[in-house]
C-alpha cells in the first residue's frame, strides 16, 4: 500500500527504473519460485509452496506470485530462471541445492532481479542463501526412534551426500544412540530427491533388514505408506507434517516453516532494503518446526523430546556438543565443545559409531 | 459400412510424410482439450507452447537460442540412434553412453585443469566420443559374441553409468574448492574447457555445430553409400541382407558404436556449456528423449532435425506455459506424451490403406 502511493508521486519514473526498469511502476511485485518437485509431493515442496501462498495472503495485491514445479538440477534450471526473471520477477526464490550455479549465472544475467537460493553457499550481490537447521528436528527424532525402536535398527533413506543430508544422519544417530546405546543405523541412498517408487523401495528392503524405524530425507510420503503397509513400524513426517499417517506410522515430523522468511524477504524487496545475506535458522526462529508428537509415543519418551525441543529452542542445547569422535575415532569435538557453523556446513563424515561410509 | 485394413505392398511415402503433421494437429486438438479441462484457455495455451518461443517479444530473443542448445543433443543422440534403428539394433542405452562421454571427456578437461591450451576441449571431444563408444561396445560385443539381447543390456547399462555419474561427483571429480559438495568444478570458469557460444547469443555452441555436420553426413551416408545400403537393406530385408553379403557382425559394432559416439560426445558438449559441470543429475534424460525424437522424425536425418527443433519448442513453451497459467508439469509431459501416441498411432496410415467394406448380406 504504501509504495504505491510514493509510487504515484512526482518521481515514479525515476524509482521506477531504480527498482529493475519495471515497465509500469505501480505493478505488484513479482515474487517466483523454482521448485524441484511437483507442488503436490506432500513434503519439500509443498511447503515451500505454502510459503509462497503465504507471501500472497499476507500482501493481497501488493505481489503476484508464480512459480515453476518440477524444474530438473541440470541445464535447464538456468532457463527456468531467467524465463521467471523475463517474466517480469523482482525477487526469485530457487528451492534446492542443484540450482546452485544455475542461480548464480542468471543473477549476473539480470542484475536487477534478487535471487534467493536455498540451501546452498555461493552468494553474490544479488543473491541470498537460507536454509534451515534442519539437523535440530533430527535430533528431537533421534530421541523418539531410539526409545521406540524394538529391534534396535533404524533405516535411514538418505538422498545425495550432501552436508545438509549427512548433518541429519549425525544427528538422529548421536541423539538415538543417547538414549538406546544398541542401536544401529542402516543408511540407503537413492540419489534423488523425489521419487515415490524408488522411495517405496528403498523404505521396505529396509524394513525387510529389521528397520522398525524408518527415517527419510527425502520428500514423498511413499515410505510412509510402505510402513503402514508393513506395519509395526513407525516414521517420521518429512518437510511436511505428512499427518494423514498419524498416529501411525507416523509418530511426528519436521515441517520446514519457509512462510515468515518469504513474507520478510519480499518485504525488504517492496521497501527497497534488500541485501544478500546468508540465513540459517532453525527451531529457535520457526523455520523449523516439530510437528505433533503421536499417541502412539509413550508419555515418557514425548516428554523428554519436548524437553529437547524446548532445549534447542532456547539456545540452551545444542545437538553437536562434545564429547563426539568421527567414525575412524579420531577426536572431533571435546568435552562440552560445540562444532561450529562453518564445519558444520561442510560436514562430510559420520560421526563414531555409524557404520558404512559417506558414499564418495 | 465397415472399415477394413489393407496391408500396403510398400510404406506409403505420401502418408510417411504427411503422418508428422497430423500427429502434431491431433496432439494440438487433444492437448487443447485437456487444457481446457484444466481450467485454461486452451488456445492461449497452445499459442504460448508453439508460438511463443519463437515470437514473443520478451521471451523470444531469449528462447530462440535456448531452442537450438535444446535440440542440439536430441538431433546429435537421434541421429546415430536411427542408423541402428533402420538396421533393425536396438540402442536404448543412449542414456548411457551419454553420460559416460560426458565423464570420460570432462574427466580429461579437469585432469589437467587448469593448463590453458587450445587442444583441450577438441580432445575433450575426441575423448567424450570415445566413452559413448566403449560404452556402446560392451552390448555390442554381447551381443556378437554371445546373442545377447542389446536392448536390455544397453538399457542396464544406463543405470550403472548413472550410479558411476554420482560415484564421480562426490568423488574423483568433486570440486575440490566445493567445501564438500558434490559436483565438479563449472567449466565456465574454465576457459580452455569451455563449450561456449560461436556466435554470442546464439546459442549456437560446438554440439550444435556438431549435430548439424551429424545431418549432414547421415543423409549422404544413407543416400549415397554402401554401409548406408546395408543399414537400410538390414532393417527392411534382413535375409536378402544376409545373401547380399552384409556381415551382421559388422553392422551391429558400426551401428552401436556410432551411436555411442554421438551420444558421448553429445555428452560431453552439455556438460561443458549448457550443464557446465559434472553433477550427480546434470544429464537430462536427452538419451531417452532422443529415441523419441528418432521416432518423432521417421528416423530420416533431416526429419530429425526437425523433430528435434519441435521436440525443444514444445519442452520451452511447456515450460512458458507452466510459467505463464501455471499449468502442472505432468499436463506438460501429457501433452509431450500425446505427440509420441499420435504419431505412432498414424502409422497405420503409412502402412495400411483404409477400406471401406460394405457388409455381407445377412
Amino acid at each position: 500500500m504504501k509504495r504505491r502511493t510514493i509510487l504515484k508521486g512526482a518521481g515514479a519514473l525515476a524509482l521506477g527504473s531504480a527498482l529493475g526498469g519495471r515497465a509500469l511502476a505501480a505493478e505488484p511485485t513479482k515474487v517466483g519460485f523454482i521448485y524441484v518437485g511437483p507442488i503436490g509431493d506432500g513434503g519439500w515442496t509443498y511447503e515451500h509452496d505454502k510459503g509462497r501462498l503465504a507471501v500472497e495472503a499476507h500482501f493481497g495485491d501488493a505481489v503476484e506470485t508464480m512459480y515453476q514445479e518440477s524444474v530438473p538440477e541440470g541445464a535447464d534450471a538456468e532457463r527456468a530462471i531467467a524465463q521467471m526473471a523475463l517474466a517480469g520477477a523482482d525477487l526469485i526464490f530457487t528451492t534446492s541445492f542443484g540450482y546452485m550455479d544455475a542461480t548464480i549465472a542468471a543473477a549476473q544475467k539480470f542484475p536487477n532481479v534478487k535471487f534467493e537460493h536455498a540451501t546452498g553457499y555461493k552468494t553474490a550481490p544479488n543473491v541470498s542463501v537460507y536454509s534451515a537447521r534442519f539437523y535440530e528436528g533430527r535430533a528431537v527424532q533421534g530421541i523418539i526412534a531410539g526409545h521406540m525402536t524394538k529391534s534396535n535398527v533404524i533405516g535411514y533413506i538418505a538422498s545425495f551426500p550432501i552436508p545438509e543430508v549427512i548433518r541429519g544422519i549425525n544427528s538422529a544417530f548421536i541423539h538415538a544412540r543417547k538414549v538406546n546405546p544398541d542401536v544401529q543405523f542402516k543408511v540407503i541412498w537413492v540419489y534423488t530427491w523425489f521419487d515415490p517408487a524408488k522411495e517405496a523401495d528403498a523404505a521396505k528392503a529396509l524394513i525387510e533388514q529389521g528397520a522398525d524405524v524408518v527415517l527419510q530425507h527425502t520428500d514423498s510420503t511413499a515410505p510412509q505408506a510402505a510402513a503402514q503397509e508393513a506395519g509395526n513400524v513407525i516414521t517420521f513426517g518429512q518437510a511436511s507434517d505428512m499427518a494423514e499417517y498419524a498416529p501411525l506410522p507416523r509418530v511426528s515430523s519436521i515441517i520446514d516453516n519457509w512462510a515468515p522468511y518469504y513474507i520478510e524477504r519480499t518485504q525488504a524487496v517492496m521497501d527497497g532494503t534488500w541485501q544478500s545475506v546468508n540465513t540459517w535458522d532453525g527451531i529457535g526462529k520457526g523455520m523449523v518446526k516439530i510437528g505433533e508428537i503421536s499417541s502412539a509415543v509413550p508419555a515418557d519418551v514425548k516428554a523428554e523430546a519436548e524437553a529437547m525441543i524446548t532445549a534447542i529452542a532456547s539456545g540452551e542445547y545444542h545437538p553437536f556438543t562434545g564429547p563426539l569422535k568421527k567414525q575412524d575415532g579420531t577426536p572431533w569435538l571435546g568435552e562440552g565443545e560445540v562444532a561450529d557453523d562453518g564445519t558444520l556446513a561442510g560436514l562430510n563424515f559420520y560421526v563414531e559409531g555409524l557404520e558404512g561410509e559417506v558414499p564418495s | 459400412m465397415m472399415f477394413r485394413l489393407e496391408k500396403r505392398p510398400s510404406p506409403s511415402r505420401f502418408w510417411a510424410a504427411v503422418t508428422p503433421v497430423l500427429a502434431v494437429l491431433a496432439t494440438m486438438i487433444a492437448g487443447g482439450v485437456m487444457f481446457w479441462l484444466l481450467g485454461k484457455d486452451p488456445f492461449e495455451t497452445i499459442r504460448i507452447i508453439f508460438w511463443d518461443p519463437l515470437f514473443h517479444e520478451t521471451f523470444g530473443p531469449y528462447s530462440r537460442p535456448q531452442l537450438l542448445v535444446k535440440a542440439g543433443p536430441l538431433i546429435l543422440i537421434a541421429i546415430g540412434l536411427s542408423l541402428g534403428f533402420r538396421a533393425g539394433i536396438w540402442n536404448i542405452g543412449a542414456e548411457g553412453q551419454y553420460i559416460m562421454g560426458a565423464i570420460i571427456g570432462a574427466g580429461l578437461g579437469l585432469a589437467v585443469y587448469p593448463t590453458e591450451s587450445r587442444l583441450i576441449f577438441p580432445l575433450m571431444v575426441v575423448a567424450g566420443g570415445f566413452g559413448g563408444w566403449a560404452w556402446a561396445m560392451i552390448p555390442a560385443l554381447l551381443r556378437v559374441r554371445f546373442g545377447t539381447n542389446e536392448i536390455l543390456v544397453s538399457l542396464m547399462l544406463v543405470y550403472v553409468a548413472e550410479a558411476f555419474l554420482a560415484s564421480v561427483s562426490q568423488g574423483l571429480l568433486r570440486n575440490p574448492d566445493g567445501m564438500g559438495f558434490p559436483g565438479s568444478r563449472n567449466f565456465k570458469d574454465y576457459p580452455a574447457a569451455h563449450n561456449g557460444e560461436i556466435l554470442a547469443g546464439t546459442g549456437m555452441h560446438w554440439g550444435v555445430a556438431a549435430a548439424l555436420v551429424a545431418v549432414i553426413f547421415a543423409h549422404v551416408l544413407l543416400s549415397r553409400h554402401m554401409l548406408g545400403f546395408q543399414v537400410r537393406l538390414s532393417g527392411g530385408a534382413p535375409r536378402a541382407a544376409r545373401f547380399a553379403g552384409v556381415r551382421p557382425a559388422r553392422l551391429v559394432l558400426f551401428c552401436l558404436g556410432t551411436s555411442g559416439a554421438l551420444a558421448g560426445m553429445a555428452g560431453l558438449f552439455e556438460v561443458s556449456g549448457p550443464a557446465g559441470q559434472i553433477s550427480i543429475d546434470f544429464n537430462s534424460g536427452y538419451g531417452f528423449t532422443a529415441i523419441i525424437v528418432a521416432f518423432l522424425g521417421r528416423l530420416n536425418p533431416l526429419g530429425i532435425l526437425l523433430a528435434g527443433l519441435l521436440m525443444a519448442l514444445t519442452y520451452i513453451g511447456g515450460e512458458l506455459a507452466s510459467l505463464m497459467l501455471g499449468i502442472p508439469a505432468a499436463a506438460i509431459q501429457l501433452f509431450q506424451g500425446m505427440l509420441l501416441f499420435f504419431l505412432l498411432a498414424m502409422d497405420i496410415f503409412t502402412n495400411f490403406r483404409i477400406r471401406l467394406k460394405k457388409p455381407e448380406a445377412a
